[in-house]
């Protein structure tokens, strides 16, 4: 998979309280956390943000909180992908397990603006920032994560683990 | 090389002689735990799979303690999905509004948890129970719904780092302020992917409280777990869990080896530690509460899943005993479970509390995620005993949260600003 889209940058810590605050978490309707994706870090994200759209932070994106609400929001709101210089752990899994696309990739989370162009190849682990006209080798997932992916996720993963009787 | 308490705990769950940090595991779980918020989520995503049933409908926790008593409509819809859930399946233990307690606080106190039990929840605190010496985590709502119906979970056998605590901590430093101290070293990722084994004679001195609220507060260094070993104190507080719970009948005992492999080791003298604070808007933004003084506040919390038990309300009201809570400011109790509520009662210390002037909640994480019991306005300024202080984390992202361990939060609430027992007057030892 190849995303193409504008960047929208952050920095360090980025957590789940701002990403989506606790105060909308009284619903798991995916379009309604969409609506408030972002917005005790950046008000403006779901006035700005384009279909496709990508966000770069740098270190320990998507700590605190467990609420998977987080990776929901934000696929919801349009963004393609996530990169980042490193993922807080449970965000990481939350991901995967959500179908959010995530990258890792230090050098160009540290190098991106807001507003740059970048494309994401998933396949080819390649980041590209078009603005800049520079390109960077995303970090490979580790395999076992790859075959969660590769096996349609979590859940289908384990229906195969659970045999027939269950699924 | 040997093995760490916890690559032991993982080897056993996961079927193995041993485990090496790095390998992926398919572990078997022993309690599999959600709250009103990850719950629902979750229970949609096991539906939407076709899944029908749970693997062991005695080994689910639903605890529906975050917005509830229901705060509004949808909150209450939220938490009726789940008491839907709960009651199609059979699930034994789900606690009903008047039973229910802070997740955190109520499992290991109902003696759920067991000493080298692998327990994995929808709640990032859930990293918790390593005071008990289990192996326990914090998933999302697809994580909890897949060990619903599986039973068990991948994990990656994490590293450790080894966090050795010597001497004798002052007289008003917690088990709170060694936690606060230590993410103040390493950061909020300092120990990202990390088991975190607390070990050393601080820590042995420690009540089995107070390890609850440092293992609690694993996941703000980016730990995966926070441990501690079993010793005679760990004993004591399983002896006296209910009779034929999981915690009297069940147990499996492990220690890490002389020769285990840590991939960090790091000594923190404990008599050098002062009553910290961390300061908005990040855990690791410590300080001397001595040195904040400046710092006018609104509002205090006492309580959550971080230092809502008995022995934190103990220290609280061995501050507000025979003071008043000062007139600018609302001082609100978040006990951890209705058990310890009673136990407050019975021994005196809810009506010291009441009589200094708090505000005494039922058991609910409400106002630590700014969800209700509590929330800020713009430009207010807490001190709490919870465990996050970022942006919006209690309410208007203009407010602001300061952490701080239950002797400094009273002090603080006496004081009108931040402060630390001695400003106060307060003498160790005094009568509660």
């Amino acid at each position: 998979m190849i995303f193409e889209g504008n960047v929208h940058k952050y920095g360090r810590d980025v957590d789940t309280d701002v990403i989506i605050p606790a105060r909308y978490l009284n619903t798991n309707d995916p379009d309604e956390l969409a609506r408030h994706a972002m917005e005790d870090i950046d008000a403006d994200f779901v006035d700005r943000v384009q279909p496709g759209d990508i966000i770069v932070a740098t270190e320990n994106f998507g700590c605190g909180s467990s609420r998977e609400h987080a990776p929901v929001a934000i696929s919801h709101s349009g963004v393609s992908v996530v990169v980042a210089a490193s993922f807080a752990r449970i965000f990481y899994r939350n991901a995967i397990n959500t179908g959010l696309p995530i990258v890792v990739c230090p050098a160009a989370a540290a190098d991106a603006r807001m507003g740059d162009r970048l494309k994401v190849d998933l396949q080819a682990g390649t980041v590209e920032n078009l603005t800049q006209g520079k390109t960077y080798e995303a970090e490979a997932f580790p395999p076992f994560m790859q075959e969660l992916i590769d096996r349609g996720g979590l859940l289908e993963y384990v229906k195969t683990q659970l045999g027939e009787d269950q699924a | 090389m040997g093995s760490t308490i916890t690559e032991k705990i993982l080897a056993r769950a996961g079927g193995l002689d041993e485990v090496k940090p790095g390998q992926i595991i398919e572990a078997k779980v022993d309690l599999v735990l959600a709250n009103d918020i990850t719950a629902p989520l979750g229970i949609a995503e096991f539906e939407k799979a076709g899944f029908t049933k749970v693997f062991d409908p005695a080994r689910i926790a639903l605890v529906p303690d975050h917005f509830t008593p229901n705060k509004d409509i949808k909150a209450a819809g939220q938490a009726k999905k789940m008491r839907e859930f709960a009651r199609k399946h059979k699930i034994v233990n789900y606690f009903e509004v008047g039973r229910v307690g802070i997740e955190h606080v109520l499992l290991p106190d109902t003696g759920m948890v067991a000493p080298g039990d692998v327990v994995i929840g929808a709640d990032s605190h859930t990293c918790t129970y390593g005071a008990v010496a289990a192996f326990s985590t914090g998933v999302g709502s697809t994580d909890f719904a897949a060990a619903m119906a599986w039973g068990h979970v991948w994990l990656r056998v994490p590293e450790t780092y080894k966090f050795v605590y010597s001497g004798t901590p002052g007289p008003w430093v917690t088990g709170k302020d060694l936690m606060l101290h230590t993410i103040g070293l390493i950061g909020v990722d300092g120990a990202l992917y990390q088991a975190m084994e607390f070990t050393g004679p601080a820590i042995e001195a420690l009540s089995m409280d107070e390890r609850f609220s440092m293992c609690n507060m694993a996941i703000e260094a980016g730990g995966k777990s926070g441990i501690v070993g079993f010793d005679e104190k760990t004993t004591r507080y399983l002896q006296s869990r209910p009779e034929g719970s999981r915690a009297r009948t069940v147990s499996h005992l492990f220690a890490s080896d002389r020769d285990a492999g840590y991939a960090k080791v790091l000594e923190i003298d404990a008599s050098a530690v002062q009553p910290t604070v961390s300061k908005p808007h990040l855990p690791s933004n410590t300080a001397a509460a001595a040195d904040c003084a400046d710092i006018a506040i609104d509002q205090v919390i006492i309580g959550s899943c971080t230092n809502g038990r008995l022995h934190d309300l103990h220290q609280a009201a061995g501050i507000l005993k025979g003071k008043k809570v000062h007139p600018d400011v609302r001082c609100i109790i978040l006990p951890g479970t209705q058990d310890v509520c009673l136990e407050a009662i019975a021994d005196g210390t809810m009506q010291t509390l009441i009589e200094a002037g708090c505000a005494f909640s039922t058991p609910t994480c409400g106002a630590c995620l700014g969800g209700h019991m509590g929330v800020l306005a713009e430009g207010e300024r807490a001190v709490a005993t919870t465990n996050r202080n970022f942006v919006g984390r209690m309410g208007h992202t203009g407010a602001e949260v300061y952490l701080a361990s239950p002797y400094v939060a009273a002090a603080s609430a006496i004081a009108g600003h931040i402060a630390t027992p001695e400003e106060v007057g307060a003498v160790k030892g005094g009568s509660r």
